[in-house]
């Protein structure tokens, strides 16, 4: 059992504040880190990697600050964002040379092992330059698997990957979860994290906006208030009739548009309403846009929560 | 020393294609050397110009550079480093190993044909060849150093190692007698004086300052890159 404690960390690059007053801890089980690019997940991955000390606060695992401190590795198995990964080697002699680095015993067994796990023994003696995205992936899994850890850190494994692949991973994660080690991987893509992690963790613009199971986020999400541009055959009419109704908190003439806005708060109620006002009352639909879909936007809606 | 941090460094020092560049400054150098030979003959004031200004001036600072940056930065730049330091292997002894994999690399690719340079043209009188190769080797090891420190510190080591070579070493060292003093190659050209038959090498700095200075730089170089790369941090790539 290893938890990794994020207490009070901020983090800035000059003047620029990527993490922002954070507090977490992350236990075992499957951790998903949810946020929109550039909200400071990789920030904080490496700092609960050893690979950036926190401006302010402390990162430790089970007690032991993680800066500086090598021996935290032998719990901690890392796979990065970036691609490179020795592509001169194959990858069997990339996942030994990383059981020798860790300084195993059988060096040759674990690594046989760890690819066994991610099911890379088919292609274990291409060199890794030659590997497909997914591939060098689950290669990258392997080697931060031979030594067995407890922790295992995870920055945007799913990028790139095709469907299979996916799937694939998310049931081997699934598999470590299971088996009680500390899992936390980061993602963008909030349908990702919540078919995999029961516990989220949401960033946004470095800071630590919802944490908590996927159903509240998820639902925190749907709920918030959704903004609409709508065109019809008579905007005045639409107007009044949507206003009537509790599932409109405000609706406006935008002259210059030309259309309606409206700030809808019950969601699932609202999507039903429009279309039978606009029938009822003889009107025509010719445009309904969400206008605040962007993943920002429901991020940013999240931090006022 | 760590026979996987080796393996892996001299696997992409000499990989690709830059194993091939390695060999071709020294190739020049041979090709050089003979030409001379044939064609002058044994000529003492020839064998030292090309020992002292073209091995150990040009071929010496050129393979410490390449070694020296080669055998890390590149890992830097491209993050696959971390592969290395996320163990509990000591970040001093993954240095030392970069270091050791660098200097083995200047001795074969810049000591060894300077050996071979000073025999073709000079054979083995006043010791001139052995004189110059033992200079390379400690310059090479001084330069290894201080060039494996610059790939840790900064993404452009390889201008930065030129701009030194160049500008300090050539320029500032050809003008201002001075600067001479702080010059791995006069440290180099130091040792191999006291190492030939006397009065067959001369040099601008005493080996009592050289030898001191050429110790000093190597060793605070490679502290230097352990503790840079015991703090190294890795930047967003958001």
């Amino acid at each position: 059992m290893a938890t990794i404690s994020i207490d009070g960390v901020s983090r800035w690059f000059g003047n620029v504040v990527a993490v922002n007053d954070v507090s977490l801890t992350v236990g075992p089980g499957i951790t998903g880190l949810l946020g929109p690019n550039g909200a400071g997940k990789s920030t904080l991955i490496h700092m609960m990697s050893g690979f950036l000390p926190p401006s302010a606060g402390s990162v430790t695992l089970d007690g032991q600050p993680v800066w500086r401190n090598r021996e935290v590795y032998r719990q901690i198995g890392l796979v990065p964002e970036r691609e490179a990964m020795y592509d001169f080697l194959t990858g069997r002699q990339f996942v030994v040379a990383n059981a020798e680095l860790h300084g195993l015993p059988d060096p040759g067994a674990a690594a046989a092992r760890a690819l066994a796990t991610v099911e890379m023994e088919h292609a274990q003696d291409r060199r890794t330059g030659t590997y497909s995205k997914g591939m060098r992936q689950r290669v990258k899994m392997a080697s931060a698997l031979v030594h067995d850890p407890a922790v295992l850190l995870l920055d945007e494994p799913f990028n790139g990957m095709d469907p299979r692949q996916r799937l694939h991973l998310m049931e081997l994660l699934r598999r470590f979860g299971a088996e009680g080690r500390t899992v936390l991987f980061s993602s963008h893509i909030l349908e990702e994290v919540e078919q995999l992690a029961r516990h989220i963790e949401v960033v946004v613009a470095g800071r630590h906006a919802a944490s908590g199971d996927f159903r509240r986020i998820r639902r925190l999400m749907t709920d918030r208030p959704h903004r609409y541009l709508v065109r019809s055959s008579d905007d005045r009419a639409l107007a009044a009739a949507l206003i009537a109704d509790a599932s409109t908190a405000g609706v406006e003439v935008d002259l210059q548009e030309g259309a309606l806005r409206v700030q809808a708060v019950d969601f699932h109620r609202f999507t039903r309403l429009l279309p039978r006002v606009a029938a009822e009352a003889g009107i025509r639909l010719y445009t309904v846009s969400p206008a605040d879909e962007s993943l920002e936007s429901v991020f940013s809606y999240l931090v006022s929560a | 020393m760590n026979p996987t941090v080796a393996r892996l460094t001299v696997h992409g020092l000499l990989g690709r294609r830059r194993g091939l560049l390695l060999l071709v400054v020294p190739a020049l150098l041979l090709l050089l050397a003979v030409l001379v030979r044939a064609t002058k003959g044994q000529d003492h004031d020839i064998a030292v110009q090309l020992l002292g200004g073209l091995a150990l001036g040009t071929l010496v600072p050129l393979l410490g550079l390449i070694s020296g940056t080669g055998a890390i930065s590149s890992e830097i730049d491209d993050g696959s480093i971390v592969y290395l330091l996320a163990k509990p292997e000591p970040r001093w002894r993954i240095t030392v190993t970069k270091l050791a994999v660098a200097v083995g690399c200047t001795a074969v690719f810049a000591a060894l044909p300077t050996l071979l340079a000073g025999l073709v043209l000079y054979g083995t009188a006043d010791g001139l060849a052995v004189a110059y190769a033992l200079g390379a080797l400690a310059a090479g090891t001084a330069y290894s150093a201080l060039f494996l420190l610059l790939g840790t510190l900064t993404r452009h080591a390889v201008v930065a190692g030129l701009m030194y070579c160049l500008v300090w070493e050539s320029l500032v060292g050809n003008f201002v007698h001075g600067a001479r003093t702080l010059s791995v190659q006069q440290w180099g050209l130091a040792l191999a004086r006291a190492a030939a038959d006397p009065g067959a090498v001369t040099a601008d700095v005493p080996l009592s300052a050289a030898v001191p200075l050429l110790v000093l730089v190597t060793l605070a170089a490679t502290a230097a890159a352990a503790v840079r790369l015991a703090g190294l941090t890795l930047a967003g790539e958001e």
